[in-house]
């Protein structure tokens, strides 16, 4: 017998960018989940056909209420729906929390060292805002990849310079006026600094498509870090 | 009906009998894995079989590739939802790794490179059900999806065809992998939707 699925009630939808929304839900019985987890969000048609598809929760739950980001995929089935279909007012049905690896628990008091590209920023936000409700003490620092300063999400979180918190944004297309890194994509340069800022200790976590993660975990690893300390999520 | 996702229509109906519940088909392949991809170089591969007793056997590359090996299409299941229908294997089947050893074992650990560990009844295993595969549609498999060889048990969702498998370690008693320990279903069937502990 399959777990069961709860209804969600979409409560508000916010732009991060041209074509990523933030989606609030609320889920009665929500029984609380950690920063990374995930959930299956599943939609049915009117003749009952149904399609369901994994997302990351984007933030600690606040009793029935959380939080979702989503990239509209070019002609994806789901995503497009999610982002622009689903009225506010509507349900879908979520399954979870789910992901039981890549997890950061406010207990846990090492370095941090977030790596994200595009949408795999969404559940390193989540340990970010858990990281900082905690009061946690520990060092986190969010190298996130994005193409250009319009895909850049979650702005007003991501560049206000919370304490223990330090935000590096590497430009893939065409980087914001005035910084110094000529656009490109993310090479071991950009991630030695950050790496030896760990010391050897703490936790690496790179999320994103499967490319920007194979890239950044085989850096990782060339600069030294050890395999298991760097847990992954791949998108795609 | 009608209550949840309202205009929401979807893809194509049709393929019912080959999609097991909560799947989505996918052209493309999605890799899931809990970390980096560890580089095996073939010069250096081994693969063993160690019995409940410590006995083992061990293959190198070359002794692999020496075994009969088999050509088998499969549609694959994973966890996160996706299925890839008809995908080209070559490799050995399982069997042909324990034709000649002795055991009372009922389960197995696949071990990986990297230390990932998955579990599996033995008999899920056997009688052509599952492969060592080396390639992948024509050529050698990638690392990202578990080159220079994985498991291939594709009657169970995939996170149990482990990838980068380096030993088969035969066990009187069922001992939970990597993501079986962590939440995953402990057999993992896609036809009766077993994805984790809940389930
Ligand atoms: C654990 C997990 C967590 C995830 N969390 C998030 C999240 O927080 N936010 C989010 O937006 N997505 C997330 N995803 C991806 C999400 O589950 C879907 O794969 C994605 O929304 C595309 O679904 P779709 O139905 O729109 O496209 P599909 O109909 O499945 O695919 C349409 C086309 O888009 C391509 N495609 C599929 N996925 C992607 C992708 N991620 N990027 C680019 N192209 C793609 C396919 O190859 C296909 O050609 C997560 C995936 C996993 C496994």
């Amino acid at each position: 017998m399959a777990a069961d699925w709860r209804r969600a009630h979409l409560v508000e939808r916010l732009p991060q960018t041209a074509t990523a929304r933030s989606l609030a839900f609320t889920v009665p019985g929500w029984p609380g989940h950690l920063a990374g987890q995930h959930v299956d969000v599943r939609l049915t048609g009117d003749d009952g056909y149904q399609a369901a598809r994994s997302y990351s929760l984007a933030a600690p739950a606040e009793g029935e209420r959380i939080e979702l980001g989503v990239q509209a995929v070019a002609d994806g089935e789901v995503s497009p729906y999610l982002a622009d279909g689903l009225p506010v007012g509507a349900d879908v049905e979520v399954r979870g929390p789910l992901g039981f690896w890549f997890v950061w628990r406010p207990e846990q008091t090492g370095p941090v060292l977030l790596v994200g590209g595009g949408s795999g920023v969404v559940p390193l936000t989540a340990m970010i805002r858990a990281h900082r409700e905690a009061k946690s003490p520990s060092d986190f620092q969010l190298v996130y990849s994005v193409r250009t300063p319009e895909d850049f999400w979650y702005g007003d979180l991501l560049s206000e310079g919370a304490d223990h918190l330090d935000v590096d944004v590497l430009y893939t297309r065409r980087a914001a006026p005035g910084s110094s890194r000529a656009p490109g994509r993310i090479s071991a340069d950009d991630l030695r600094g950050h790496v030896s800022r760990l010391a050897g200790a703490g936790t690496v976590f790179v999320c994103g498509p499967t490319a920007f993660v194979e890239a950044v975990s085989d850096h990782l690893v060339d600069l030294g870090r050890d395999s298991g300390s760097i847990r992954t999520e791949r998108f795609g | 009906m009608g209550t949840f996702s309202p205009g929401f229509h979807g893809r194509a109906r049709g393929l019912a009998d080959k999609l097991p519940p909560g799947q989505y088909p996918t052209e493309s392949f999605p890799v899931l894995s809990a970390g980096p991809t560890p580089r095996v170089p073939t010069e250096t591969w081994t693969f063993t079989v160690t019995t409940e007793n410590g006995d083992s056997r061990g293959w190198t590359w070359d002794e692999m590739m020496a075994l009969p090996q088999e050509d088998t299409v499969h549609d694959i299941h994973c966890v996160t939802r996706w299925s890839k229908f008809d995908t080209p294997w070559r490799g050995v089947p399982v069997d042909a790794f324990l034709e000649d050893v002795e055991t009372a074992a009922d389960y197995a650990v696949a071990v990986s490179h990297g230390g990932y560990t998955t579990n599996l009844p033995l008999e899920d295993l056997l009688d052509g059900k599952a492969w060592v595969v080396h390639t992948y549609d024509g050529f050698p498999l990638s690392p990202e999806h578990g080159g220079p060889a994985r498991l291939l048990v594709p009657h169970l969702y995939f996170w149990k065809s482990a990838k980068w498998v380096r030993e088969l370690r035969l066990t009187l008693e069922d001992e939970p992998g990597f993501w079986e320990s962590v939440g995953y279903h402990n057999y993992g069937d896609p036809w009766r939707e077993q994805r984790t502990w809940d389930d």
